[in-house]
């Protein structure tokens, strides 16, 4: 290449290759994000099963019922005790039928902690029902053997 | 003192200030970093249970009476026994392998392994993840990597007045 004319010597370095990976980068932490599933909270430990299958597609208005160690259930970012649900719910299958939807269509996830009493997912379940809901889907963690 | 021109013009470099860029850059892949939050997959045991089916008996003549499973539960929550139509099972291992052979006795007398129903009847107090547990035992089994599906009606038997 033609040499320089005179002036201080500055040292050039190449910046493309750093700049690259950098957006490569980005690009990879973009596609890693998920925001959909921001319903995950750290409080509840899932139990784990080998067969429990991942969602086909998406959900038919879900309704996301967390149910932490100790008995309450997190709802809406506040947690209830299981006997005051109720309300929040009936308010849930008055949005739903006033889309003009049908409740029994709609699926309650249920995100139970492994350490929950089994009288409190089931009451839980049954309040639900009083409201008409009737599909569930317990989630547990998949955990291949 | 005037200056010289630039005598050959192509020589000539725009230089782009690319600092600003990178601070961009760099805020952007922080961002993405800290707000990453790796998700363990998850997934799903549908249950269909309207209200009314835990009311009452079955009300087709032709079904097959419903699996109990019976769990119950020590003080601490820690699961102390474990029934199968009131025989008493050794593990989640033995129910798998007794509910196989009622699918396959099923199948075999002409019947649809989807007819067969179960009922969980679980002490309220034992720990949710035994109920995961026995469901998993029930609904299927692994056999060289393939999953292979048993029952598929799940229900929860409706709460008795002395399990309170």
């Amino acid at each position: 290449m033609a040499g320089r004319t005179g002036g201080p010597a500055t040292v050039e370095f190449d910046m493309t290759p750093m700049i690259d990976v950098t957006f490569q980068l980005i690009t990879f932490f973009m596609f890693v994000l998920n925001f959909s599933e921001a319903e995950q909270d750290e409080r509840i430990q899932l139990p784990a099963s080998q067969l429990a299958k991942p969602a086909e597609g998406v959900v038919e208005t879900p309704i996301t019922m967390q149910l932490t160690a100790d008995g309450g259930v997190l709802y809406a970012g506040e947690i209830l005790p299981v006997n005051q649900i109720g309300r929040s719910l009936e308010q849930e299958r008055e949005i739903i039928v006033a889309a003009g939807k049908d409740p029994a269509l709609a699926t309650v996830i249920v995100r139970a902690d492994g350490r929950a009493r089994t009288g409190d997912v089931q009451q839980v379940i049954r309040i639900c029902q009083e409201q008409g809901f009737e599909r569930f889907a317990l989630r547990a963690l998949y955990k291949p053997e | 003192m005037a200056q010289p021109a630039p005598k050959r013009r192509r020589l000539e470099k725009v230089a782009i200030n690319m600092t600003p860029m990178i601070d961009v850059v760099f805020q952007l892949m922080i961002f993405f970093m800290l707000t990453l939050n790796i998700i363990a997959p998850e997934g799903d045991f549908d249950i269909r249970m309207p209200l009314s089916k835990s009311a009452g008996p079955p009300t087709d003549d032709l079904q097959l009476p419903p699996i109990r499973v019976r769990l119950t539960a020590d003080p601490a929550g820690g699961l102390q026994t474990l029934t199968m139509n009131g025989e008493p099972v050794a593990g989640f291992d033995d129910l798998q392998r007794r509910v196989a052979g009622i699918v396959e006795a099923a199948v075999v007398s002409g019947g649809d392994a989807e007819d067969v129903e179960l009922e969980l009847d679980c002490d309220e107090q034992l720990d949710y993840a035994y109920v995961v547990q026995a469901i998993t035992a029930v609904s299927g089994r692994v056999e060289d990597g393939r999953v292979i599906e048993m029952i598929k009606k799940i229900s929860f038997a409706p709460a008795t007045a002395d399990a309170e």
